[in-house]
């Protein structure tokens, strides 16, 4: 068996470490590639410890793998930046307020998803969080389209460290008092006190997992350190990407080049709440973004076809790139599944897929072929599991 | 009683001509927290190397082969009701199925314990 084990090729070997590469390993990470670097998809505890101990505690996820890149204005103001940035996001930029941060898109000319990333008003700039197999590109894409009124500076000496779950606001108050006043989608510098040492970081009170939580981007000579005090914190375990995996499944949330991609609307990617009234049609900056066309068109008369969730009948776990199937016998396909696994939480199989708009609602039964067989399914709301935001 | 082993990491545990087939520790550890396990039918005729099972972890689905040539005549049900159990006791309570053994010469090309120490090592 394990003929699926997969062994890195000779491409792959060039892969880059994060800071705390060392600490994963000592820590009994296993190390795989992802995105071009060597990360930790699970420790010793395993993904299915890892995820249920993310939402009773707190668990500890290194995404320094991300990219953490600032835009701001030549001209100083960051509602500069924010209209330069709407040129390329479907999102309202300008009305996010000093200290909060936005989930936004950007999109193509076609109207599909280049990438998704988050937005946060730092006062004077903009600090963006985008996907790690997308970074080269989208910094390229900014600035292709906005050096000429921006400034656009990644940062890559800087850590991104998640800390989620239900004690997480307990143990990061102890190094960061501060934070503890956050509200979800709250984001700003803090400074955390590890022993004697202050280190200046940038909080956000948000995550990937559904949980409470923060991602905390520190100057990546002290990611170790802070990493380290966290973990000495009986409540907290370090979490490998399996579990993160695992815990965005089961909150609904996408993953980049899975569940959407070039060739998804945000309207198909039941992302409509993302997209701020300002900017659909008739609001006060509509359109003005790649794509525009095709996305109010489809807010205007609907989408073909749409994300749903989907919850199996039976234990099998149904997996990304399964068929579906109105019945189980019809030859049609009519979708497939994006995203899917195994729900440790839920105790059952849990899925993403696109649907013909007509077969997306809730309870609809639909049919996935797992190894040639046909398996029932049903469209379900998201998240699968409820939300810990503290808003 | 004897107990022999593959390269891909399965035991047989052969008593006259009925082989009882797991996964070794080994396996367990590469494959993670299983949660699910699709067995065989019983009376299903097995050929050597054709796929006859799947182990499911969280992230991913694994085939299983057949060691040997023969007939599931028993499958165990305590498995598919608790996969996990292939993490806790991959050597005995989370045996797979067994088989009639086909053909005895199918066992030559097999692993004695000391073989598959080796080869893990």
């Amino acid at each position: 068996m394990l003929a699926t084990e997969r062994q890195p090729d000779s491409a792959e070997t060039a892969l880059k470490r994060v800071p705390l590469h060392d600490l994963h390993v000592a820590r009994g990470g296993k190390i795989v590639p992802f995105a071009g670097y060597e990360m930790p998809v699970q420790y010793t505890a395993g993904v299915l410890k890892e995820h249920l101990h993310t939402r009773a505690s707190a668990g500890l996820f290194d995404v320094s793998h991300m990219g953490q890149i600032t835009l701001t204005a030549k001209s100083g103001r960051v509602e500069d930046a924010a209209r330069a940035l709407e040129t390329l996001v479907p999102q309202d930029i300008l009305a996010v307020p000093h200290g909060r941060q936005r989930y936004a898109q950007f999109t193509s000319d076609a109207g599909g998803i280049l990438d998704d990333l988050m937005v946060a008003n730092f006062g004077d700039h903009l600090f963006l969080v985008v996907n790690a197999a997308c970074k080269t590109e989208d910094e390229a894409h900014l600035r292709r389209h906005l050096s000429g009124t921006c400034i656009i500076e990644p940062l890559p000496d800087r850590a991104l460290i998640a800390l989620q779950g239900p004690k997480a606001v307990e143990v990061l108050s102890k190094h960061a008092p501060t934070i503890a006043a956050m509200k979800f989608m709250d984001a700003g510098p803090h400074t955390v006190q590890i022993s004697d040492q202050a280190i200046g970081c940038f909080v956000s009170r948000s995550g990937y997992t559904g949980e409470d939580g923060f991602e905390i981007s520190v100057p990546a000579k002290d990611a170790e350190r802070l990493a380290a005090a966290l973990l000495a914190d009986p409540a907290v375990l370090p979490i490998g990407l399996g579990a993160r995996d695992s815990l965005r499944l089961e909150a609904g949330l996408c993953l980049y080049g899975h569940d959407i991609d070039t060739t998804t609307t945000p309207v198909e990617g039941a992302l409509e709440w993302s997209v701020q009234k300002s900017r659909r049609t008739g609001g006060a900056r509509a359109g003005g973004f790649p794509g525009a066309d095709v996305i109010q068109k489809q807010f205007e008369t609907g989408a073909p076809r749409r994300r749903v969730g989907l919850r199996a009948e039976g234990r099998a776990p149904v997996r990304e790139g399964a068929a579906l199937y109105a019945s189980e016998t019809s030859p049609e396909k009519i979708g497939a599944v994006t995203s899917g696994g195994f729900g440790p939480t839920l105790n059952a199989p849990v899925a993403m897929g696109y649907l013909p708009t007509s077969l997306s609602t809730e309870g609809t039964a639909v049919f996935a072929d797992v190894r040639g067989q046909r398996l029932p399914l049903r469209v379900s709301a998201m998240p699968f599991v409820p939300n810990g935001y503290k808003r | 009683m004897t107990t022999l082993y593959t390269s891909d990491h399965e035991w047989l545990r052969i008593e006259g001509d009925v082989a009882t087939i797991g996964i070794t520790d080994y396996a367990q550890t590469q494959l993670g927290d299983v949660v699910f396990v699709e067995l065989p039918k019983v009376g299903r005729a097995l050929k050597k190397a054709e796929a006859a099972a799947v182990v499911e972890s969280v992230k991913a689905a694994s085939d299983v082969y057949a060691p040997i040539t023969g007939e599931v005549i028993e499958i165990n049900d305590a498995l598919v009701a608790d996969p996990a159990l292939i993490n806790s006791d991959p050597g005995k309570a989370a045996w797979f199925f067994k088989l009639k053994i086909a053909n005895k010469g199918d066992l030559d090309g097999l692993m004695d314990e000391a073989a598959y120490k080796a080869h893990t090592a």
